[in-house]
């Protein structure tokens, strides 16, 4: 098993496939009255958080406490990060705690890979800047077997803001070794040039949204991340909506069996309406609930071993 | 079937027909010390103690014409021995229809050894429900307990040292029914 969950690219086909099937037992202990197991006691997870998040903090906090771990959470809002302490001194702060595995979210890119040379635990990467989020790839890939019943085969877009998107790299990434075939779709102004090759072998890249649903299995929104914007990357928010938002008619071209995600916050009326969000398609709200499967399965599959 | 290496000496303790002889008794055990398995549960720890669950219930009901639930318990995450080895892949937890609460739990394993499996076990139990009773079905008890723990039925008892494995095959899981005593007996 790997030490850290860095990147989607850490994981190959069976040790993916390993986590998913994790998670669906850890899934079915989620019904049980009793939802608590003893399986990490005595082990501390810090949920070190240098940038806002409801669902990803929440959902490891979660996580952690199912399998008994003690948890201590960490933002940089009212710590000694306001004070001006780097990201190395408190990593070894977090070091002479005993910490055993860290869950980072930071908005450098590459935060996490520094902070694996400076800690002995595990370090588990929560999104850093607009490079990756594992395990938001991971609860995807998750809810799409458990709809559509495999990851095999099945053709993925994956629509909006690619440029600044670690969901968008972890997913292709991710799905593209369980040997889904992925379209990043976008206005060119953000989608990065040769992102597709540079990702993997079989992406595809259009800017016409229309085109491509008729064929697809999934179709993920991405969020129109507005705060990382400091250019104008399209002309108006109608304007984007028009071109790549998610409405009603659109949604009636995609195949009968075809899901719709969005790895949230959502901005409703932007790259989603909210007929859609809210139609039995969509599997937003499922997401959120397999995120606390997925990292339940990842933190016993880094911690639960032989460290 | 991986062969055993040369230099260790193996012995078929049980064979097929004998495995089979032993599981109709171990059912008909159940069925007298139970008064006819009413409101009983099988509950098998995976692997080889599932397909051995559902034995004994096909057996039961061969017998008896009753049909007695049969459910799996996976006790992965209830281990001691995790920070001793890799990571474990889990298996499968799913409880009969009915569930467990104020029903006769037999647990169901292939072999007893230091008893922690079994203590692990009763604690996953204690977190689906409250059964009326836990009892214990092993088709090998090898002896070396390190828990006050003791099986109510025994297939059969194998007097091993330390340095043996004893190894039980099953045609559901290994393709043939035996059970094999390997290891050095000097």
């Amino acid at each position: 098993m790997i030490k850290h969950l860095r990147s989607a690219a850490d994981l190959d086909a069976a040790t993916a496939t390993l986590i998913l099937d994790t998670a669906g037992e850890m899934a079915a202990l989620a019904g049980r009255e009793v939802k608590k197991l003893p399986t990490l006691r005595g082990r501390t997870v810090v949920n070190l958080f240098y940038e806002d998040s409801t669902r990803t903090r929440i959902s490891f906090e979660a996580a952690a406490k199912r399998l008994s771990a003690d948890v201590i959470n960490f933002s940089a809002k009212g710590s000694s990060v306001s004070k001006g302490e780097s990201l190395k001194d408190t990593a070894l702060t977090l070091q002479a705690m005993g910490a055993d595995a860290v869950v980072i979210r930071h908005p450098a890119s590459g935060a996490p890979h520094r902070l694996a040379q400076w800690v002995d635990g595990s370090v588990v990467n929560a999104g850093d800047g607009t490079h990756e989020h594992p395990t938001q790839a991971l609860l995807d890939a998750y809810t799409m077997r458990s709809r559509l019943g495999r990851i095999d085969g099945l053709k993925v877009a994956i629509v909006g803001d690619v440029l600044h998107s670690r969901v968008a790299r972890s997913n292709v990434l991710l799905l593209t070794t369980l040997g889904a075939e992925v379209t990043l779709v976008g206005p060119p102004t953000l989608i990065p040039v040769d992102i597709a090759a540079a990702l993997s072998k079989t992406t595809k890249v259009s800017y016409d949204l229309d085109s491509v649903l008729p064929e697809m299995d999934v179709v993920m929104m991405l969020r129109v991340q507005t705060e990382r914007m400091q250019d104008s990357y399209f002309p108006s928010a109608r304007e984007y909506s028009r071109r790549y938002g998610l409405d009603g008619p659109r949604m009636r071209r995609l195949p009968e069996h075809a899901i719709v995600m969005h790895p949230g916050p959502m901005n409703r009326g932007m790259e989603i309406t909210p007929e859609v969000a809210d139609s039995s398609r969509s599997t937003i709200v499922e997401q959120v609930a397999n995120g606390v499967s997925a990292r339940m399965a990842v933190l016993y599959l880094l911690l639960g071993g032989k460290a | 079937m991986a062969q055993p290496r040369a230099d260790t000496t193996t012995k078929i303790i049980l064979s097929a027909s004998d495995l089979h002889r032993v599981v109709d008794r171990v059912a008909h055990q159940i069925l007298e010390k139970t008064s006819g398995a009413t409101a009983t549960v099988l509950l098998g720890i995976p692997t080889r103690g599932v397909p051995l669950a559902q034995r004994l219930a096909a057996r039961i009901h061969a017998f008896e014409g009753i049909d007695v639930p049969v459910g799996s318990l996976d006790i992965t995450l209830y281990r001691d021995d995790l920070r001793l080895h890799a990571t474990r892949a889990l298996g499968k937890t799913e409880l009969p229809g009915g569930g467990i609460d104020g029903r006769r739990v037999i647990l169901v394993d292939d072999v007893l050894f230091s008893g922690r499996t079994v203590r692990a076990a009763l604690d996953a139990l204690n977190d689906v429900g409250r059964p009326s009773s836990v009892q214990l079905a092993v088709l090998v008890d090898r002896g070396h307990r390190q828990l006050p723990i003791r099986a109510d039925y025994v297939g059969k008892n194998i007097p091993t040292s330390l340095s043996e494995s004893v190894r039980v095959s099953l045609s559901e899981t290994d393709g043939l029914d035996e059970v094999r005593l390997t290891g050095s007996d000097k």
